[in-house]
């Protein structure tokens, strides 16, 4: 095909792709489509299942046994409070544990470190974040029952919700030290240096400049953090709720089943589901309790992130 | 507050604002040095700079600037992008320690004092020196908070805080316009007002001098005026040191002007250097070198 | 105004002004050893979890390992019992987990970054991906539970490896995404432009230039998923995956893909509620176990990460 041999005159066939490679990029267009849909088919479904199963349950159950002494599913009570305090009991103790050494992780991270120490430690964190759950729970009946909490309480439980909340806090660190770190470096510099320039020291700067000005990332960072305690199960059944029963309590030093060790406990057994018919119906209405408050706190993080990112 | 600092026994010279560059005074007196305090040595000049190198890690931004800042003057600092104006006001108050690998060589006295020596404390002399940025940089606190953060600091009583607050907003030209609304926001300020409420915060701890990166570079022309105004006032109380890339302004407002300019060596590395350093009137009019015409004439970006 | 002063008397008495004071910084210096003091312990327990599981389990690890490693749960005793099978079976389910989250996901993502332009579609996938990120693992078992093994059991045969597998594709598909969409997010626009103005389709730029310069970044996500995935045992157990003895008789491979299973987490959980102390040496053993297996995995995620980082 010379150029110098004379053209035919161009027309607008010329100017368009081929059909088959037109063709081509159009049938991917659909299949990426198609992929994303199922991921919101993977929400429908949860939701549609999840609920509709509760919806039995609910629709059954006689409500005077959602209050009694103690959650006894295969005897038909139901009793939520104990769930619910002992699943607030121990993630507010994980919140005592992971925040203060989370966030102080995050600040050193992002307002003291060598940027080589930042190097090593950032994805030391991202190592922790992959640690096992079960591995947790074994080092809570393991080591912080036996070799640390026994020395301070004399009559602790084997099984407690003090070490599954310790244990639980240890699992979030990482996830909350990210987050938090990461609101942190999204402060702008030039109000590091205002202050610098007005003689405050590294101290005063972070206190009273940096963390005020991150603030909404670390609420949300806590948030997150709670509702991922909330969502932990592993740790819970093996350190604190073991059995698929557990007799309403307030002490921290005693066992007790949380939302979710509960779901595990029964889950557990849904191949000999025996005694009251309704139990097999409580697992998912404790999951679609669950989902629903782990939903909402999600979402409030995410609106207070998203508005963090428009601040500056 | 006004008043000139007592010129003491010990000092030599008198600066003398037409030939700053011949002055020979005596540099070191070291009889009455106290063991524990930095050296001091008599001056009436604020900042005496000598062979001032700085380097970015390896990098060397700039090379051997040797000039005097006298007080209760304005100094500029003018030449072209990336010649290190930036990088040498930012010595005056030791902010380059903030930077990963910054490192400052060659001495700085600051009335004397030598201010890279071990001795001294940089968080006492940013409170001395003050810093107003380039791009407004409000706290993201209320406006009364802002101007508030760096008394507090200091220790100023909480009762005479609302005193400086307004004393500060007013000598910045900003308190008739947020007298009403001192605790809303700083971000609901216009860029021009966050600027002044930067310089009122930057005087409300009575620093000595204030050092001031391109102040009206993201301001319109009639907050530019106003901050030229301003910086006329201030001059009575505070020394002044600007960086500008406006030839005009810097010839309206400064009393002394310093032109840097930036040299590639063989291997492509840009050292800025010191070029001219003389009373404003005479850099605009008869500068010494053809550089320092060829910018201001604009020949040269 | 007695605090601050005067510009007039710096000048006289500036080197004492000017002085370091000892203890001027005594606040910085405690916050900052504060901050040491939670960073290492939000990353030292890391070191210490893992001393504690080689201590307790040093009866297995050190004497009959190989045994450990290569021999099934007994019920007879701790001693005759080891984690093969649940290493097996938890390589098999990552193995399907892989198969339908991996494509999935990127496809997702690829729909997301380079197809979607702020449509409706668009934002209903990314709020339901962000969302989806944060619900427990433990509601990802429900799911599975309800549609993998009972509802679609023609195909998954019930409570098997093909189950467990598809409710962990579920459960790491926003991962996958969220990465994914970071990672094409990353290619830069001059890229696609320079593909796009030599005459390329949409499907010509993204496969020939987009995806394979975020090839390794893809790779990454997809490793630390995988890396989740093997750790995971509350969905498992859910949705089936064996919590005690388990005889394989002489199934072939395709069978084992249909049959009952295990997973090495769920195993640990297993050992782990077992009364006895030998059985918690064994609970110990395999924590190390699949310590040092996800510990593999993330170390060549992050080396991937960094071998491959910053090519623009
Ligand atoms: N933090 C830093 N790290 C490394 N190099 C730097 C840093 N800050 C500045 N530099 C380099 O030092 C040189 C001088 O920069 P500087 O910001 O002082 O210039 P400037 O004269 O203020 O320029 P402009 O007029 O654009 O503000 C430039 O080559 C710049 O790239
Ligand atoms: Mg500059």
């Amino acid at each position: 095909m010379s150029l110098t041999q004379d053209r035919p005159e161009l027309t607008a066939a010329d100017l368009q792709t081929s059909r088959s490679r037109r063709a081509r990029s159009h049938t991917v267009r659909w299949l990426f489509m198609g992929a994303a849909a199922v991921t919101v088919l993977v929400s429908a479904l949860i939701i549609w299942t999840v609920a509709s199963e509760a919806w039995t349950y609910i629709s059954q159950v006689e409500l005077d046994k959602l209050t009694d002494i103690g959650w006894f599913p295969r005897r038909g009570l139901f009793d939520l409070s104990t769930l619910l305090v002992n699943t607030l009991q121990i993630s507010v103790i994980a919140m005592l544990v992971a925040v203060p050494s989370g966030f102080g992780a995050a600040i050193y991270l992002s307002e003291y470190a060598h940027p080589r120490v930042r190097k090593v430690m950032k994805p030391t964190l991202e190592l922790l974040a992959s640690v096992p759950s079960v591995v947790l729970g074994v080092f809570a009946i393991s080591f912080i029952t036996p070799s640390i909490l026994t020395n301070f309480f004399d009559d602790i439980n084997y099984f407690n919700k003090l070490a599954a909340g310790i244990a639980v806090g240890l699992l979030v660190i990482p996830l909350i030290a990210s987050i938090a770190e990461d609101s942190l470096r999204a402060v702008p510099l030039a109000l590091r240096e205002a202050s610098a320039g007005l003689g405050a020291r590294k101290v005063t700067t972070s206190i009273r400049v940096v963390l005020p000005a991150a603030l909404s990332g670390l609420m949300a960072a806590t948030i997150v953090g709670f509702s991922r305690a909330i969502g932990e199960t592993m740790v819970v059944t093996i350190a604190s709720g073991g059995g698929d029963t557990s007799l309403f309590n307030l002490s921290i030093l005693e066992s007790g089943g949380t939302l979710t060790s509960a779901m595990a406990a029964l889950g557990l057994g849904t191949d000999q589901v025996a005694g009251n018919n309704l139990a097999f119906q409580s697992l998912y209405f404790l999951g679609a309790l669950l989902f629903a408050i782990t939903l909402v706190l999600n979402m409030l993080g995410d609106v207070i992130v998203r508005r963090l990112r428009n601040r500056y | 507050m006004s008043q000139e600092p007592e010129a003491s026994a010990s000092d030599v010279t008198v600066p003398d604002a037409l030939a700053p560059k011949d002055q020979s005074r005596a540099r070191i007196d070291v009889s009455a040095v106290a063991a524990m305090a930095p050296q001091r040595v008599e001056t009436s000049t604020v900042f005496e700079c000598a062979d001032v190198d700085v380097y970015y890690t390896d990098f060397r931004a700039l090379r051997d600037v040797t000039l005097d800042v006298n007080s209760h003057e304005v100094t500029a600092l003018i030449g072209p992008s990336g010649c290190g104006k930036t990088t040498f006001l930012r010595c005056f108050n030791r902010m380059n320690d903030l930077i990963e690998g910054a490192r400052v060589e060659g001495t700085i006295n600051y009335h004397g004092v030598d201010l890279y020596q071990d001795e001294v404390d940089p968080v006492e002399v940013r409170r001395r020196v003050g810093m107003v940025f380039q791009k407004p940089n409000p706290f993201p606190k209320s406006i009364y908070d802002n101007v508030a953060y760096g008394p507090r600091l200091a220790g100023v009583k909480r009762s005479e805080i609302d005193d400086v607050v307004e004393g500060s907003l007013t000598r910045a030209a900003l308190w008739d316009e947020v007298k009403d609304r001192l605790k809303m926001s700083a971000y609901g300020l216009s860029g021009g007002q966050q600027q002044r409420l930067c310089i009122a915060r930057a005087i409300a701890v009575q620093p000595d001098v204030v050092l001031m990166d391109e102040p009206c570079s993201a301001l319109d022309p009639i907050a530019t005026g106003r901050i030229e105004e301003l910086i006329a006032e201030l001059k009575t109380d505070y020394t002044i040191i600007i960086v500008t890339h406006n030839m005009q302004q810097a010839a309206r407002i400064s009393d002394m002007t310093a032109f840097f300019s930036v040299q590639a060596n063989e291997m492509g590395q840009r050292t800025g250097e010191l070029v001219e350093y003389a009373p404003t009137s005479l850099i605009f009019t008869n500068p010494d070198d053809p550089r320092t015409e060829a910018y201001i004439t604009g020949r040269v970006g | 105004m007695s605090v601050l002063t005067t510009p007039a008397g710096i000048a006289a008495d500036a080197a004492d002004v000017l002085r370091r004071r000892p203890g001027a910084d005594i606040a910085g210096a405690v916050f900052r050893w504060l901050l040491i003091g939670a960073t290492v312990f939000a990353t030292g327990f890391l070191g210490v979890l893992l001393a504690v599981m080689i201590v307790d389990g040093w009866d297995v690890l050190s004497g009959n390992l190989w045994y450990f490693l290569t021999n099934g749960f007994s019920q007879r005793s701790a001693a005759e019992s080891g984690v093969s099978q649940g290493i097996i079976g938890s390589l098999q389910v990552a193995l399907v987990t892989g198969v339908f989250a991996v494509p999935i996901g990127v496809a997702t993502a690829i729909y997301l970054v380079e197809y979607a332009q702020d449509s409706r579609f668009a934002r209903i996938v990314e709020l339901n991906i962000r969302n989806l990120a944060g619900v427990p693992s433990i509601v990802y078992g429900l799911l599975g539970l309800a549609v993998f093994v009972q509802t679609i059991d023609r195909f998954t045969k019930g409570a098997s490896v093909i189950a467990g597998g598809m409710t962990l594709a579920a459960l790491v598909l926003p991962i996958i995404v969220i990465t994914s969409v970071e990672a094409l997010k990353a290619v830069p626009d001059s890229l696609r432009e320079a593909a796009y103005g030599v005459g390329a389709t949409k499907w010509e730029v993204l496969s020939r230039q987009v995806l394979p310069a975020a090839l390794s970044t893809i790779l990454t996500g997809t490793v630390l998923a995988l890396a989740r995935a093997l750790g995971e045992a509350a969905p498992l157990i859910l949705v089936g995956a064996a919590t005690g003895f388990l005889s394989f008789g002489d199934a072939n491979m395709f069978e084992t893909f249909t049959g009952p299973y295990t997973a090495l987490p769920v195993q640990i959980f297993n050992f782990a509620r077992l009364p006895g102390a030998d059985w918690g040496v064994n609970a110990a053993a395999a924590s190390v176990v699949i310590l040092v297996l996800v510990l593999a995995v993330n170390g060549l995620a992050i080396y991937l990460r960094n071998r491959f980082e910053k090519q623009w």
